[in-house]
């Protein structure tokens, strides 16, 4: 093994069991895509009993919908989409070897992230004053209060769990940016940064199907 | 060094999923009837292969990686296609709406 040589070139980073680079970075692709595919199932039965309720109770899914903020729900998309943007930059200027510039898409990405976990936390606060949260403090005037609270159950469950996914995002790309700083991902080494990307580019289709599910049942 | 993908390529894909955003918050506000969950969903669908194709690398990647990706899109169909089959066809959900 020749450790005490500083890396020639991308084939330094081979680990053994890979026959070359290209193949370490198409098995670590691959695994990402199997992780992300058990996500769908995870996700997925979040939406199927979205689905299954959705369509016994459609009258009280349009009334409890109109409570939830589009204007938030809907730049928080944009400000997802923009993060994806300066992902997929990130991981171009990670296999471009340009360290300063992936270290500040990481932060940047992961600030976008931050400013989402923001504005759903001002959404939380006003569904909480709005006794929107279901359980004790939970206060429907319209018809059906107890269908009404089951929608904001599933609210809560699949944004919830949507901002868990964003909060280990965000945490990913700032491990991601310092480890950049210090130069972990030069000369070739830019699997990590590929496959977070896969991550991050992943939660935020969920966030695309959430916003319009949620926020727009019925038009308004 | 690994091919890289034209800034261009990102930032149209990024221009054309904030149209694609537009495009579902502006049909919120018309009503279609039950057409406006067919549209939000083909907006939604929409979205996310192009995010799948171009920030996610899906177009020019393997015949392996194409393979998962629309495998995990499958077995949600089968999710909630079967389930839903059964709530349909046993009168456990009104069809009045």
């Amino acid at each position: 093994m020749s450790t005490l040589t500083s890396p020639a070139s991308e084939d330094a980073f081979v680990a053994q069991q890979f026959d070359n680079i290209e193949q370490q970075r198409e098995a670590a692709k691959l695994g990402m895509w199997i992780f992300l595919a058990t996500e769908v199932l995870f996700f997925g039965g979040l939406f199927l009993g979205y689905t299954v309720y959705r369509f016994t109770y459609g009258q009280v899914f349009v009334d409890t919908s109109r409570k939830l903020d589009v204007l938030l729900g809907g730049t928080n998309t944009a400000v997802l989409l923009v993060s994806s943007l300066l992902m997929a930059f990130a991981v171009r200027a990670a296999k471009l070897d340009q360290r300063r510039m992936l270290t500040w898409l990481l932060l940047g990405t992961a600030l976008l992230g931050c400013v989402f976990m923001s504005i759903k936390g001002v959404e939380y606060h006003k569904d909480y004053v709005d006794h929107l949260v279901p359980g004790r403090h939970f206060e429907w005037h319209g018809p059906d209060p107890y269908n009404a609270e089951l929608f904001f159950w599933i609210y809560f469950a699949m944004t919830g769990l949507h901002a868990i996914h964003v909060t280990v995002g965000i945490g990913v790309m700032l491990v991601l940016a310092l480890l950049a700083r210090l130069g972990k991902f030069s000369r070739g080494n830019h699997n990590t940064v590929e496959i977070a990307g896969l991550y991050w580019h992943f939660v935020d289709i969920v966030w695309v199907f959430l916003f319009p599910l949620l926020y727009l049942v019925g038009h308004r | 060094m690994e091919k890289v993908t034209q800034p261009k390529v990102y930032v149209r894909t990024c221009v054309a999923l904030l149209a694609l955003l537009a495009l579902t918050w502006a049909i919120g506000y018309v009503d279609l009837g039950s057409f406006n969950l067919i549209v939000a969903l083909a907006v939604a669908i929409a979205k996310a292969i192009v995010i799948a194709l171009f920030f996610m690398h899906i177009k020019g990647s393997s015949r392996l990686l194409h393979l998962v990706a629309v495998a995990g899109v499958i077995w949600l169909l089968f999710l909630i296609s079967l389930t839903l089959g059964d709530y349909f066809t046993r009168g456990w959900v009104p069809l009045n709406h």
